[in-house]
């Protein structure tokens, strides 16, 4: 019995795959890596696989982690190259190693948003979003587990923030918490819709770019 | 990724269902080939990707060299108008491209209500939806499935139409098409040498008149096209193509699992059943490949589950041998094995119980009919002994659920055949009260009845459909009769059903009908959600005509049907015979007991290898 981590990357096509699907379709391809995941005792046996962190659908990432549980011994070399033959596109497995470290380790995570304007990026604008995340508190609202609307300040989870301007689009590199609570980084475009309707983006493409402890390296 | 589509996704249920990019999608080079087909599924990615024979003639095109076939399902109501709104044309999965300017544009249509679906992807793709309109050689709009028995109500809009299994017949059109497009024909020289292919219906080529009450009067085959069409079938299924290698979803679909198909056509010969009829006659597969088939989809898929498939799969001769011969990989694996239609008797019960293993869910039986009497009269050889003797074992073995499927409105049905229905109810109940092993997880025994709709084809295609208000009173009846309180009563909603038995057996007059329904918003008919009788009704009275006609008129035995030019194989006196049988309450035996001379044995050049 070994117990692995994938690092894979999940872009393009596949980030449209929910959290479930994304399992089932790892899931299908360890049978075409030779792996054999291990199951949970009990009545109704359950692979034992999860995902870190869940990615929120439609944002793209570069350090997506996976645990599993598979009968066989080993240290996971190799493992990746053989995921790759069955993955559908936009799934690329980087690495997969023994998992050491625990996920409660896991501190930040560090996220590009690209935010497209159509008309062209707003006069000052990336001034503007710099005094903006520089505030204190920003209040939005955020949909709990109930499904109810509910206030929360998204300013104390959000380590750091820098914005860059090029060719009709802002980019925003943040660090926000990753959990207890975590924050979706998507939920920015939220904070600038309400504080700043005149530098709302048309469109905001998400993507992680590192996992971070609480040290500030790799998370891996 | 197209950036339009970009930005509709977040905005859509189940965005994945949009991107492709599965494991085992085909993806080719556009330079290196010459024929681009759009491979469209009138209905959504869900339904089209669960359809084995969408998927068989995906592999079968796409392995002939020069040719990219892609896929193209029907957008979701809120995906549709956001694509109308950003103005992007219905596009294939694989290449993002839109399909107005492929080459070809097939449909693979397996039930009526489909039908709507098919015109709406014309016009989201930019297409005009006339054949006549389109006079270029490109796009070819064609169509094949088993709705096509009866291509009629879409005769309009289709080119051609493949008839039967598309292994073979699918290559020749597509390698005919690519020659006329190279040699410069037109589309009317394509057509007339199209027709000559066994197996292709174009109806353009057929002038249809009618009498003055509306029947049929004359159907005339011009330029050389045949008087009959008959359907192409796989002589042997051992040389058959099998998508071993087939796209593996990143979204749950319906079927998410390896379909594994024994065999094809039924021995049966249930007289309402146009599957049991049009796809015969019987072809298995050998145990020894149907095996190495299971091993290597699963090997390649990854999935654990597989379905062995056909339309009544305890028929398949060496159907224990096969199980036996995979119990080892399934086992070493974590496969199961899933029987999709049971029937009522010890074999199927025995077999079901070693599959099922701990996964005791619940059983599904279609007696179809409440009483002896009318099970005769369809030919249904299902004996209440044998139900009650199957659910006792069930029940010993620790099921609790079993779920019973009738039909209301059958052919001489009358109200005490109703009340059998209730009757077969409680005797299960009373089955379980005597034989559970487990009492105190209780019983759940559900009954779903259907309203019978009569498929050209069939021994049933000269029956009218009971009227509406006659089918809701025998609901009611059984509704009242029904008083156990752990059966939970079903019916099947009756305003789909009236419309299916309109389209089933309609003429090409009705094109005009589905045209109109459609500018009214019909669309994914075959979803509740979608569905509207209303708009259908005002359809109809626009164009004139009368739904009933269609649907609950008598039509007599020299009666012409509308579906003449097109032949299952099965001789239409042989239907008639069958008719005759049902009205006198004779059962025929099954294709292995003896032949009956139903006509099917020529597809296989004499005799039936049942
Ligand atoms: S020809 Fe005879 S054996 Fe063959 S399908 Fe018809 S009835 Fe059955």
């Amino acid at each position: 019995m070994s117990k692995l981590r994938l690092l894979f990357v999940k872009e393009a096509q596949a980030s449209y795959i929910s959290h479930l699907d994304l399992l089932r379709t790892i899931q299908r391809a360890f049978p075409r890596a030779g792996l054999n995941i291990s199951h949970s005792q009990g009545y109704h046996p359950h692979p034992i696989i999860s995902i870190v962190l869940p990615l929120p659908v439609g944002q793209s990432s570069d350090c997506e982690l996976l645990d599993f549980e598979v009968t066989q011994e080993t240290d996971g070399r190799g493992i990746a190259d053989k995921l790759n033959v069955g993955m559908p596109c936009g799934l690329r497995v980087l690495d997969c190693y023994e998992a050491k470290r625990p996920v409660k380790e896991l501190a930040f995570l560090q996220a590009e948003l690209e935010m497209e304007y159509d008309s062209g990026v707003p006069e000052g604008a990336a001034e503007k979003l710099r005094e903006l995340f520089a505030r204190d508190a920003l209040i939005i609202q955020k949909r709990t587990k109930r499904k109810e609307l509910a206030d929360v300040d998204i300013a104390p989870m959000i380590k750091e923030i820098s914005f860059t301007e090029k060719e009709g689009v802002i980019c925003a590199d943040v660090t926000v918490q990753a959990q207890n609570p975590g924050l979706n980084p998507a939920l920015l475009e939220k904070a600038i819709i309400k504080y700043l309707p005149e530098c709302a983006p048309n469109f905001v493409r998400v993507r992680r770019k590192r996992m971070l402890d609480a040290n500030g390296e790799d998370f891996r | 990724m197209d950036k339009r589509l970009e930005r509709i996704l977040p905005r859509v249920q189940k965005p994945a269902r949009y991107v492709g990019g599965e494991y085992n999608a085909v993806m080719k080079n556009k330079d290196e080939v010459d024929t681009r087909i759009a491979f469209c599924f009138p209905d959504t990615y869900e339904i089209g990707m669960s359809n084995l024979g969408m998927r068989i003639l995906y592999g079968v095109m796409n392995n002939i060299p020069g040719v990219w076939c892609e896929r193209v399902f029907a957008p979701w109501g809120d995906m549709e108008e956001e694509m109308r709104k950003a103005g992007m044309p219905l596009f294939a999965l694989e290449s993002g491209e839109p399909i107005t300017n492929f080459d070809m544009v097939a449909f693979s249509v397996g039930y009526e209500m489909a039908f709507p679906a098919i015109l709406n992807m014309l016009d989201l793709a930019g297409i005009p939806l006339h054949s006549a309109e389109r006079t270029a050689l490109t796009p070819l709009v064609f169509a094949g499935g088993t709705a096509m028995y009866n291509a009629e109500p879409m005769a309009d809009f289709l080119d051609l139409v493949s008839l039967g299994e598309g292994e073979d017949l699918t290559v020749e059109i597509v390698e005919l098409h690519r020659k006329a497009r190279r040699e410069g024909w037109t589309k009317q020289e394509f057509l007339r040498e199209a027709a000559k292919l066994p197996g292709v219906y174009v109806p353009s080529l057929y002038d249809v008149s009618y009498n003055d009450d509306g029947t049929v009067k004359e159907i005339v085959a011009r330029d050389g096209a045949p008087k009959v069409v008959t359907k192409r079938i796989v002589q042997d299924m051992d040389k058959a193509y099998f998508p071993v290698k087939t796209i593996v979803p990143s979204t749950e679909i319906v079927q998410d699992r390896v379909t594994l198909e024994l065999f094809r056509g039924c021995i049966r010969g249930c007289r309402f059943c146009q599957a049991g009829y049009v796809y015969r006659p019987v072809r298995n597969r050998s145990r020894e490949l149907c095996a190495k088939y299971c091993i290597a989809s699963c090997d390649d898929s990854g999935y654990q589950e597989v379905t062995l498939s056909s339309l009544s799969t305890s028929d398949y001769p060496p159907l224990t041998d096969l199980c036996d011969d995979l119990e080892e990989f399934c086992a070493a694996r974590h496969v199961n094995l899933s029987l999709p239609s049971l029937r009522a008797d010890n074999f199927s019960m025995n077999l079901m119980q070693r599959l099922a293993k701990g996964r005791k869910s619940g059983l599904t039986f279609a007696p179809e009919a409440g009483t002896q009497r009318l099970r005769d009269v369809i030919n249904k050889n299902v004996t209440l002994d044998d139900l009650l003797e199957s659910c006792r074992t069930a029940f010993a073995g620790g099921y609790s659920a079993v779920k019973l499927y009738f039909m209301l409105g059958l052919p001489t049905e009358t109200d005490e055949d109703v009340l059998g229905i209730a009757d077969i109810a409680a005797r299960v109940m009373h089955t379980w009260r005597e034989s559970a092993t487990n009492k105190n997880r209780g019983v759940r025994i559900t009954v779903s009845t259907s309203w019978f709709v009569p498929k050209p084809h069939t021994a049933f295609q000269w029956e009218p459909q009971i009227s509406k208000e006659e089918y809701e009173r025998r609901v009611k009846l059984l509704r009242e009769a029904i008083t156990t309180k752990t059966v939970t009563y079903n019916w099947h909603d009756s305003d789909t059903s009236f419309l299916e038995a309109v389209l089933a057996r309609g003429d090409r007059r009705l094109c005009k009908v589905m045209e109109t329904a459609w500018r009214k918003g019909a669309k994914l008919d075959a979803w509740e959600e979608y569905f509207s009788l209303d708009r259908w009704l005002e359809a109809f009275e626009e164009c004139g005509l009368d739904p009933h006609f269609y649907a609950n008129r008598v039509r007599e035995k020299d009666e012409l049907m509308p579906w003449s030019m097109i032949s299952s194989g099965v001789t239409e006196e042989y239907l008639w015979r069958e008719h005759e049988k049902a009205y006198e309450g004779i059962t025929t035996p099954d294709c292995r007991t003896h032949c009956n001379g139903c006509g099917a044995n020529k597809m296989v050049g004499g005799k039936c290898d049942v």
